[in-house]
């Protein structure tokens, strides 16, 4: 019997504590970050999906090897290369020039292998995260034409 | 006016738990067959959530497995990625830095307490309490934000590397690892008075679901849910790997086998992750963080190689046979969700579906890690 009762009493007890906890939680600042409105800055370490570094003259710093091509687990990297004449030292020599950089974001995982093995430094990872849409196109990126209007 | 339906006394009927269904959590379907609220006999149908990440193991290259291992288990990513690189580097025989393996021991221990809090919300969200998961989000959010500062990403990390880090971690993140240790440890407390200490939640769990030392040993069950069982069997102790011997800890083991020694174990797991971490950042040493000597393209010797690491739900292994190309011959994962699930059918017998079910909550369940 006594068990009884000192078991309501213990089980009342527990009530109130945990009532105490919730109602101090109530008088405490507010965390949550009423996004759209507000936003957090990403911080620098961030992975968004890749972008290309232009050099000096705003041209990608690209060579176009392929590395990053090869080295996507799921191939979602397509380049393209059109070769162009350029006068060094007085010579014509023919060099190759990026002319399509397309990343098929719906398919990439963010592990940084394209940045990773990039042998010119020619790729980072942007701050963009607020990439939702309903059209698969939207995330079929044209990267040259991305940085390309960075320039502008 | 019709005669209402008459039922044999001895009438059961199948209800189907999942695979849509919140107690779940993901996308498994159990067939309970139904004696009123008494379980008859249950049955775990898996596959819906199946990807074939052995298979992908075969097909890529080693280090284009990397973003694969921590798509397994979202909550407690980093451990499985860890098990990965520790396989390679063994069989590859790659020197990895102390420095390298002392912020992998710090980031895998707060992922491991990250996915221990967001479980602790969720159980207590399946037994009814809704309060206790918002607190252990806020709690959580912490842990991504390092580990966001760091990895780069907040759940699906790809930060190791075989021999190394992806980037090192700057003061900003030891400073706010130090931060979070007291922080913790005051919200362990609360936890402890406002659910631990509950009449409700005691009385829901304590002698419920009993499952013996035997039955975990015949299902291959591990961590938490062997060690509430009274197995004191722990990866980081019994076969010590990265620097886990450098550390004073103790492996939590209650004897109860019930619900309830299951939510101790993993509760006081949190405090012991703390103590890892604190002592981690104690010790960690100057240094590279990426090994000098590395093949750029690695490539296996000939044999068999086997990995265990203790992750968030257990000893996960991975198993890779080479045949001394650049991709596996056979990639075999041992994921301990996979195990400890199974032994649910013969435990769940003549048990109420609602017991059932936090019970099932007790095995911290993820699916596309069971189901991989």
């Amino acid at each position: 019997m006594g068990g009884y009762f000192s078991e309501i009493f213990y089980g009342s007890k527990s009530l109130l504590i945990g009532m105490g906890i919730t109602f101090r939680e109530f008088f405490k600042p507010t965390v949550t970050v009423q996004y759209p409105y507000q936003t957090i800055k990403m911080s620098a370490k961030f992975r968004g999906h890749t972008e290309l570094i232009a050099d000096e003259e705003g041209k990608p710093k690209c060579g176009v090897c392929g590395l990053c091509e090869r080295a996507c687990p799921s191939s979602c990297i397509t380049l393209g290369s059109i070769s162009v004449d350029i006068e060094v030292d007085g010579k014509v020599k023919k060099k190759k020039v990026l002319s399509k950089y397309e990343l098929d974001f719906t398919k990439c995982s963010l592990c940084g292998q394209c940045v990773e093995n990039c042998s010119f430094g020619a790729l980072e990872f942007s701050k963009e995260y607020n990439l939702a849409s309903t059209r698969k196109e939207d995330f079929h990126f044209n990267l040259l034409k991305r940085l390309e209007e960075r320039n502008a | 006016m019709s005669a209402p339906i008459q039922l044999r006394p001895d009438e059961t009927f199948i209800l189907n738990v999942g695979p849509q269904h919140p107690a779940t959590h993901g996308v498994l379907r159990v067939k309970m067959e139904m004696d009123g609220e008494y379980i008859v006999k249950s049955e775990t149908v898996l596959g819906y959530i199946h990807r074939m990440h052995e298979k992908m193991g075969e097909n890529r290259t080693y280090a284009q497995y990397l973003p694969n291992l921590s798509r397994l288990d979202y909550l407690g990513a980093l451990g499985y990625t860890h098990g990965h690189v520790l396989a390679i580097e063994r069989a590859a025989g790659i020197e990895v830095p102390e420095r390298a393996e002392y912020i992998r021991a710090i980031t895998v221990e707060l992922n491991r307490v990250a996915s221990h809090l967001f479980w602790f919300g969720a159980f207590v969200m399946d037994l009814g309490g809704f309060s206790p998961l918002m607190y252990a989000i806020q709690d959580r959010e912490h842990i991504l934000d390092m580990l966001e500062a760091v990895t780069g990403a907040r759940l699906t990390y790809c930060y190791y590397r075989f021999g190394g880090l992806y980037n090192d971690v700057d003061d900003d993140f030891i400073e706010a690892a130090r931060r979070f240790i007291p922080r913790m440890r005051k919200s362990l407390k609360k936890y402890a008075a406002l659910v631990t200490g509950n009449i409700i939640f005691q009385k829901r769990l304590e002698g419920i679901a009993p499952v013996s030392a035997e039955m975990c040993r015949k299902y291959g069950a591990t961590g938490p849910v062997a060690r509430g069982s009274g197995i004191n069997f722990d990866v980081r102790k019994n076969e010590p790997y990265s620097v886990y011997p450098e550390f004073d800890f103790d492996i939590p083991v209650y004897h109860e086998c019930d619900s309830m020694a299951r939510y101790k174990v993993r509760m006081d797991e949190m405090e012991q992750s703390l103590r890892i971490i604190e002592q981690g950042l104690e010790k960690l040493p100057a240094g590279p963080i990426m090994a000098e000597k590395k093949p750029k393209n690695i490539k296996l010797p000939v044999g068999d190689f086997y990995q265990a690491v203790e992750t968030a739900r257990g000893s996960f292994g991975i198993r890779i046979v080479s045949d001394g190309d650049k991709n596996a011959y056979r990639l075999k994962l041992r994921s301990p969700t996979y195990s400890n699930m199974h032994l649910f059918d013969e435990a769940c017998e003549g048990m109420l579906i609602m017991d059932a079910l936090a019970f099932m909550g007790s095995l911290d369940l993820v699916i596309p890690e069971m189901d991989r």
